[in-house]
């Protein structure tokens, strides 16, 4: 018999406490009396007091870097969607960017097959945009859509789509099959060896620049071109204050655009930068304390609609050298939650309900993943996310579910836990624990094998 | 001070006692054994990650003149891709036991990464990384300033002076120059005015809060008089690369921004023309600038010895903290005491020495 849980006086996005029953995979009863419904013997029902804290839809991330298939060293599909689930995610989009490219419908139905197998969370891969994200020519778009993994979101984060024909053509063809093409909006002449953020640190320590116009001028760009075209698009990892501007412009036309904020840019700034630990090398860089404070003011008036991580593992070696030589990129699956809740929770920013809007509802809709981001209601597929906010915790990457310690929080610590995390019903993560079955020998080898 | 990765890592005092310390080290080298038994025994590994001849032998002859122990150690072509090998020679040299690394790094923040990252216990010089820091060339282009500046007949280098008053013109290819970010630091703290000049293309976005004045027009500022000029080298790919280069050709260049016979007669009489060489001739200055007597350009590369003796003696036994530091006690007074006259100190050195 499958476990049942009862969460007893439960905050339901941070609302009026309530009994909320978890029981055949869905939401089965919500109220005082909901341990009422529950058809299990008592012993068989799993109470859970959950006294003071919040649930909330469960968090879809649209931006994952997964790793596999090709760098299996820095995460396996296994160990990146555990960690989504330790940070209370039920749904990851996992990005292209793997060797070989998730750009033909065999690669993108492989990953989609492995996240099943590993069964921490849904993964819904990232078709490229491109082949082999060369930029050049169109990938099989139609064919991922309409594959097993049935794709929605194209692109080839890492690159930009640069040409603006290719883009124009991206942006039409997905319109066949609702699809939205994800822009990684870096102008590349701009950029060319940029190290960091272009301004005042820059300047003293002596990296090259990568300006904020690199971002900003790609993304007029691709916000007039959805607008000629008439399709989405979606901007990844905005960092700007500018590109904040450009986006509530554009919204105000009435153009389909949705852009997302990385945990990282709604706290860190350039100013880390300065001790050149490459721990704080990501792509786009860390901005100013003016443009961190535009990104959280466009997330709480919803400019931006989603917070996603760009969870970017690296291997030690990618990452113990000199800043130059060192991997882009920074995890995120187990502390974006917390990091939300820190900077736009406890300041006042947003309330409980506007954390499910950006981590889990408008994710899942750009996305176009069915059965996440639902509300918490009686017959709803009990993809669930149960937090502790009084929790407070030291973030330890050596601890973390994440087969990678590139976190730029290392030793900081941060309000917010996870403690359980409902994927269809089924605990992932209970007690603030992975729940792995160590019968399965797919845990006991570290990675699943398909 | 444990290393030198930055001027910033330098108050006024201590810059003081490093140029104080490379006066006195100037005054052995004048005489027929120039040899300091200093430090004998302990090891000093030149690590080049970037080709620079003048600055490796520069650092060879000051470790050699304090009797330590060199070793050269080229990693050139240990390209950036590969950059564990940065940890792994680290790794290397400790176990070898050198006491002190001087890195010349094409990345910036290598030697902070080296220094910093747990992988070696020696004292590590920056030797030039990337678009950083050079800190060694600023104390020995200070060091050069203030001995024709501030010097007196009986106090030749200007010891225990700073630079207060004195307007030095920086110009050049400021956004690339280490040299630049390392003057300007080290000039303001040692209370000169800094006028950086170059074409707008070549300073930096985020120049602003630095403290320095900045021009585009050379003779607008060769007209205010300038105590020094540092002429800047420009390197000749800055002219192709993305966006077709940074100035339209080298003869636009000079013309503008170029150091001539003319814009040279301009100056007071009082004033030098500094080049931390190598020069591009007939560039960023002219045969006739460079070859001038206003020029002290051969003069700093005399100076760069002294100054890398008084950097090295400081990090490896300033602070006697490290066993087999003992002999430095009696070579060379107590450092701590800028007031030393710089001719005890010959005498003393030159003593030991004998
Ligand atoms: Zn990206």
């Amino acid at each position: 018999m499958t476990a049942q849980y009862l969460l007893k006086d439960v905050r339901p996005l941070g609302g009026e406490p309530t009994d909320v029953l978890v029981a055949g995979g869905l939401v089965a009863a919500i109220g005082p009396d909901a341990g009422d419904a529950s058809e299990n013997a008592p012993d068989d029902l799993e109470v859970i007091d959950a006294t003071g804290m919040v649930l909330l839809p469960g968090l879809v991330d649209l931006h994952t870097h997964l790793r596999e298939p090709g760098r299996e060293d820095a995460e396996t599909i296994a160990s990146g969607t555990r960690a989504g689930a330790a940070g209370g995610f039920t749904a990851v989009h996992a990005m292209a960017n793997t060797t070989p490219t998730q750009d033909t419908a065999g690669v993108v139905e492989q990953v989609w097959r492995l996240g099943a197998q590993a069964g921490w969370t849904d993964v819904h891969p990232v078709g490229a945009v491109s082949v082999g994200l060369a930029g050049e020519h169109l990938a099989e778009l139609g064919a991922m859509a309409d594959s097993a993994a049935r794709v929605r979101v194209f692109s080839d984060d890492g690159k930009c789509v640069h040409d603006p024909v290719l883009m124009r053509r991206a942006l039409e063809y997905v319109k066949a099959f609702d699809g939205v093409i994800a822009q990684h909006a870096q102008e590349p002449r701009l950029t060319q060896g940029a190290q960091m953020h272009e301004g005042v640190v820059s300047a003293e320590i002596g990296l090259a620049g990568w300006p904020a116009v690199a971002e900003e001028a790609i993304i007029a760009r691709d916000v007039l071109l959805a607008e000629h075209v008439g399709s989405r698009l979606h901007v990844c990892h905005l960092s700007t204050a500018g590109s904040v501007e450009i986006i509530r412009w554009a919204k105000s036309r009435g153009i389909a655009v949705t852009a997302e904020v990385t945990p990282h840019h709604l706290v860190l700034t350039d100013e880390e930068a300065r001790g050149y630990d490459p721990v704080f090398k990501v792509n786009p860089p860390l901005r100013t304390q003016a443009d961190v404070d535009a990104v959280r003011e466009g997330l709480a008036d919803g400019t931006i609609d989603i917070v996603a991580t760009d969870h970017a593992p690296h291997t030690r070696e990618d990452k113990d050298c000199e800043w130059a030589a060192a991997a882009f990129g920074m995890t995120g699956l187990e502390t974006a939650l917390s990091v939300v809740q820190q900077t736009m929770v406890d300041t006042g920013r947003m309330t409980w309900a506007d954390v499910a809007r950006v981590l889990s509802t408008n994710p899942a809709r750009i996305g176009r993943v069915e059965g996440h981001g639902r509300p918490i209601a009686v017959g709803e597929p009990a993809n669930l996310v149960l937090v502790d906010p009084d929790q407070r915790r030291v973030v330890e990457p050596a601890r973390q579910a994440t087969a990678s310690t590139n976190s730029p929080l290392r030793g900081r610590e941060l309000p917010g836990a996870v403690v359980a995390t409902f994927l269809r019903g089924r605990a992932t993560v209970l007690d603030g624990v992975p729940q792995d079955d160590p019968a399965d020998p797919r845990y006991a080898a570290g990675r699943v094998t398909p | 001070m444990r290393h030198l990765l930055s001027t910033t890592d330098l108050d006024r005092a201590a810059a003081i006692r490093v140029l104080d310390t490379a006066a006195q080290m100037a005054a052995t080298q004048g005489r027929q054994i120039k040899k300091l038994p200093t430090l004998r025994g302990r090891t000093v590994v030149n690590l080049f990650f970037e080709d620079s001849t003048r600055t490796r032998i520069s650092f060879e002859t000051a470790a050699k003149r304090l009797s330590a122990d060199v070793i050269n150690f080229s990693a050139k072509g240990s390209s950036v891709s590969k950059g564990e090998s940065l940890k792994d020679t680290a790794l290397t040299l400790q176990a070898m036991g050198a006491d002190a690394i001087v890195i010349r790094h094409q990345a910036s923040g290598a030697p902070h990464t080296l220094a910093h990252a747990g992988w070696t216990e020696a004292a590590v010089v920056n030797a030039g990384d990337g678009m950083h820091q050079h800190p060694t060339q600023a104390l020995l282009d200070a060091f050069t300033i203030r001995r024709h500046l501030t010097g007196t007949a009986t106090n030749p280098d200007g010891v225990g002076h700073d630079l207060a008053g004195l307007h030095v013109a920086v110009v050049g290819d400021v956004l690339h120059s280490r040299v630049a970010r390392s003057n300007v630091d080290l000039l303001h703290t040692l209370g000169a005015e800094v006028t950086l000049v170059a074409p707008p293309t070549l300073l930096p976005v985020g120049v602003g809060p630095w403290p320095a004045a900045v021009s585009y027009r050379l003779d607008d500022v060769l007209a205010q008089g300038p105590d020094a000029v540092m002429m800047l080298r420009v390197q000749r790919e800055r002219m192709s690369t993305a966006g077709g280069g940074f100035f339209p050709s080298p003869l636009e260049y000079t013309r503008l921004y170029g150091l001539d016979a003319r814009r040279l007669a301009t100056l007071p009489d009082h004033s030098i023309v500094l080049h931390p060489g190598p020069m591009n001739r007939g560039l960023e200055i002219s045969a006739d600038a460079a070859d001038s007597p206003r020029a002290v350009i051969v003069e700093q590369v005399a100076n760069g010895v002294a100054v890398r003796m008084a950097v090295l003696y400081l990090l490896l036994s300033g602070d006697g903290d490290t066993p087999g530091a003992a002999p430095a006690t009696g070579a060379v007074p107590a450092l701590t005491s800028t007031s030393t006259p710089a001719t005890a100190a010959t005498t003393t050195t030159a003593g030991a020495t004998a």
